[in-house]
């Protein structure tokens, strides 16, 4: 396989604020991040030669691209829309890069929107597939809770062992939000509000989940060498890897619902290509998919930050929090963001490009002077991984 | 001769006591309590669970036909027989039948198997009901819902069929229109007057005399009765005795379960066995008919003892679920599906789907649940073979409480991953548990379940469920 090591670079990107946008439509939110993201790189949307567009539920399927050319009035440029579960923002930023890394295009944009909140309902709807029954009553809290009592019972923690250390991600993730304007929610929790609040799928309760939002991303990409000419700290690609499971790895006898073949391979090619041998030393900090605490804790061991098991022992010291060997998910992630799925990516990427610019929103959760992040989506029940690491320098 | 080689009962893992239900109404209520099927059970999926438990004591070998018996199947037009042969996995190359109308139709279907039979196959008569009285009345808390099923062969089966009598009787006394979803009925005196005393009295009395024996000649009477005091009454009316001949009516604890019922205590009453006796068989309903066997040797019995199936039951308490449940009330509706109903993909899938069938890769030996065409771990491409699931053993990988996925009026929904002994997982929902005493590694099987009408039909499909 190849690599795109320093061959792209991010130049400009938007976030809107993410939360229950009553008063943002699609379009809304789309014209929200990519202004921002336009008037960041200095370019004007007729500079834009291709949109890589993700979205994943909202508007239905079958409306294509549609959804981005109306609400921007793009024109006369292709639009290419991915659907790939929580991973599509990533997605879409991934085929931005190889877009202009084939030298096709010189500057391309890519866009995640995702309006959740327009359905009527609180959640996602139950069930998934397109068999009538193979996959009913799926809900993404059940299926993820499913790793839970398998890594409690292969660790040796109790059931209330194992609630206490996952409710330490809630208490983290929800600290890190508080600064962070952006967000969704702001509010800091203890661990005795965690472990008392209403149960959603056993063992995750009410603060292990990420809510439903409305939110839109994103990242105007261009060639690496001409990224000096927009802007004198573009940020650049060190690595991606993207790697997808069948639906239902379990059919492999081994699976153990703790270790994740598409985890491990994605962030194992994105290592690979940034040259990276120990994340947990070389990364400055870490957007992970925290969907739900006990994926954010799978995470940390299939990537390498933390040994089999030994994400015990960094919740419990902080190793994760902010000021800690490897912040992770210091805007407050996906926990604080909520999670409009097909924005979630390129909203992580926008937090390490702001980090590794040091021009974060809010002063008290900049890292002091990072030079490599990482971002990372993890979608399906779980199946599909993409990881991206950016650097602020060359080389 | 003709003769029985097993039979099963499926009671449902829900209860009600009936002082709850009479509670609800502030009405005096009657003694016990009631089998109430779940909210994923229908007469389908209860006689399919008896049937199962039926073939897997016995086995599938040379089974020729299946007969189905209900007052409630699920469809009025699209039989049960076809779908509960499918999911059993039998050959296509049988005889299918519903029938369906009469309270007698359970003991009529066993009675034309017992007719057909003879010439070395077998036939399985299935049997599952669940009749809706109207609320309020003692009906509601006298009918039970249940499934069950006998299989029938010629031969040297262990319990041999000595002769039947049959009475045809025309009389408006119970019965559901067309339009009507609760059962109506005339007044009880005539009812049970004119009804079903006279009329059973004379299928029994017809019976011992064809047959020239005396009350005291049989060893066990199984008399269906719709309520107490009938089961009483027939017993004084032919000269039975309680003492002598009856056995428990499984009103106290059951129910009434219509169609179902004979089959039911039948089942009860074989477990018990003893080589010698003689066993009355009777059932009424638009006549009535009575049947005489004689145990010859132990019938083959189900792993799952009726005993253990009342011992192992969980009591609701909510008369509102229980409406719900039988659709007679509307709870607020939870979020919407996001599936794609089909009966194509149903119907292409059926081996997988209905059959419960996974495949085995005749490369690296993996197993996999639903049929993989590539093997997922050393992806050879259509080397496999498949594998029926329904009926093995299992246990709990993992598993969550999921408290967004269930109906409004059933909530909690055990996301679960089983193990099972073939090495295939099985990745579903648990059905029939408290979802307090999961853990991992508990023992379960699976089980078909009605999962939902969407595309306006019944989707079927297989859940597990805690070994009882």
């Amino acid at each position: 396989m190849g690599s795109i090591k320093d061959k792209v670079a991010i130049i400009g990107m938007g976030c809107s604020q993410f939360g229950e946008r009553w008063d943002a439509g699609m379009s809304d939110l789309a014209i929200e991040a990519s202004s921002e993201a336009f008037k960041d790189a200095g370019v004007g949307i007729e500079d834009i030669e291709a949109c890589f567009f993700s979205t994943v539920y909202a508007p239905m399927g079958g409306t294509g691209s549609s959804a981005a050319a109306d609400a921007l009035k793009l024109r006369d440029i292709p639009i290419i829309r991915n659907e790939n579960w929580c991973t599509s923002g990533h997605i879409a930023l991934f085929e931005a890069c190889m877009a202009v890394a084939s030298g096709m295009y010189d500057v391309v944009m890519a866009l995640g929107v995702e309006k959740l909140k327009d359905t009527g309902y609180p959640g996602l709807g139950m069930g998934r597939g397109m068999n009538p029954v193979l996959e009913a009553r799926r809900t993404a809290p059940g299926s993820f809770a499913l790793i839970a009592k398998r890594y409690f019972d292969t660790y040796g923690l109790t059931n209330e062992q194992g609630k206490e250390l996952i409710g330490r991600i809630a208490v983290k993730n929800h600290d890190n939000g508080s600064r962070t304007p952006k967000a969704h929610f702001h509010n800091k929790v203890t661990l005795d509000k965690v472990l008392s609040a209403p149960v959603i799928a056993w063992p995750l309760g009410l603060f292990d989940c990420c809510g439903n939002s409305d939110g839109a991303a994103c990242a105007i990409v261009t060639r690496a060498d001409m990224a000096k000419n927009f802007r004198d700290d573009p940020i650049y690609l060190k690595g991606v890897g993207v790697a997808m499971d069948s639906t239902m790895p379990h059919l492999r006898p081994n699976f153990d619902w703790i270790h994740f073949g598409a985890l491990m391979n994605s962030s194992r090619k994105a290592y690979e290509m940034a040259g990276i041998t120990n994340p947990r030393e070389e990364l400055d900090l870490a957007e992970v998919h925290d969907c739900f605490t006990i994926t954010e804790l799978a995470i940390y061991e299939n990537f390498g930050f933390s040994k089999p098991g030994g994400a015990i022992e960094d919740i419990r010291s902080g190793f994760f929090e902010i000021g800690g060997g490897l912040p992770v998910n210091i805007d407050g992630g996906l926990k604080c963001f909520g999670h409009p799925i097909g924005a979630s990516g390129l909203r992580m990427t926008y937090e390490i490009y702001k980090q590794l610019q040091q021009k974060v929103d809010n002063p008290e959760r900049q890292v002091k002077n990072p030079r490599l992040g990482l971002s990372h989506t993890f979608g399906g029940p779980p199946q599909i991984s993409a990881v991206a690491i950016l650097g602020n320098e060359k080389g | 001769m003709a003769g029985i080689f097993s039979a099963a009962a499926h009671i449902p893992y829900l209860k009600m006591e009936r002082k709850a239900i009479g509670g609800a109404w502030e009405r005096g209520s009657l003694a016990g309590c009631r089998s109430v099927a779940g909210s994923d059970e229908d007469s389908l999926t209860m006689a399919a669970e008896a049937a199962g438990a039926c073939l897997e004591a016995a086995g599938r070998e040379a089974v020729r036909g299946l007969y189905f018996a209900s007052t409630t199947a699920p469809y009025k037009e699209k039989a049960s027989a076809a779908m509960l042969a499918t999911v059993l996995d039998l050959d296509s190359a049988m005889e299918t039948l519903d029938l369906g109308n009469s309270l007698r139709s359970g003991l009529s279907a066993l009675k034309l198997a017992l007719d057909t039979a003879a010439d070395g196959g077998k036939v399985l008569v299935a049997s599952g009901e669940k009749r809706l009285a109207y609320p309020r009345s003692d009906q509601e808390q006298l009918f039970g819902d249940a499934g069950a099923a006998v299989l029938v062969g010629g031969g040297d089966a262990p319990v041999a069929y000595l002769g039947g009598y049959a009475v045809s009787d025309e009389i408006t006394d119970v019965w559901r229109t067309q339009e009507d979803t609760y059962v109506q009925s005339w007044e009880g005196r005539f009812v049970t007057g004119e009804g079903y005393l006279r009329v059973t009295a004379q299928a029994i009395k017809g019976l011992l005399s064809q047959m020239g024996l005396k009350p005291e000649d049989i060893n066990k009477a199984i008399i269906p009765a719709p309520d107490p005091r009938s089961a009483m009454g027939i017993l004084k009316k032919t000269g039975l005795t309680e003492a002598g001949q009856a056995v428990d009516s499984m009103l106290e604890q059951v129910g009434f379960c219509g169609a179902a019922h004979p089959l039911v205590m039948l089942a009860a009453v074989l477990e018990q066995a003893q080589p010698g006796e003689k066993i009355l068989l009777a059932a009424y309903g638009d006549g009535a008919q009575a049947l005489l066997f004689e145990v010859k040797a132990q019938p083959v019995l189900p792993a799952v003892s009726l005993a253990q199936q009342l011992e192992n039951r969980r009591a609701i308490n909510s008369y509102a679920r229980f409406l719900s449940f039988n659709g007679l009330v509307e709870p607020q509706p939870g979020e919407p599906f996001r599936l794609v109903p089909s009966a194509t993909v149903t119907w292409r899938e059926r081996d997988s789907l209905l059959r419960c069938r996974g495949s085995k890769c005749q490369a690296c030996g993996t197993a996999a649940f639903p049929i993989q065409r590539i093997c997922d771990n050393c992806r050879s491409v259509d080397q496999f073979e498949t594998v029926r699931l329904s009926g093995m053993a299992g246990e709990v990988f993992t598993f969550s409480r999921d408290n967004l996925a269930g109906r409004p009026d059933d909530p909690v929904v055990v996301q679960t991953v089983v193990q099972m002994e073939n090495g295939a997982r099985f990745y579903g929902l648990m059905t029939d548990a408290d979802p307090t005493q999961v853990e991992l590694g508990t023992p379960v099987r699976l089980t078909l379940r009605r999962m939902h009408d969407l595309g306006g039909f019944h989707n079927y499909f297989w859940k597990c469920r805690l070994v009882r």
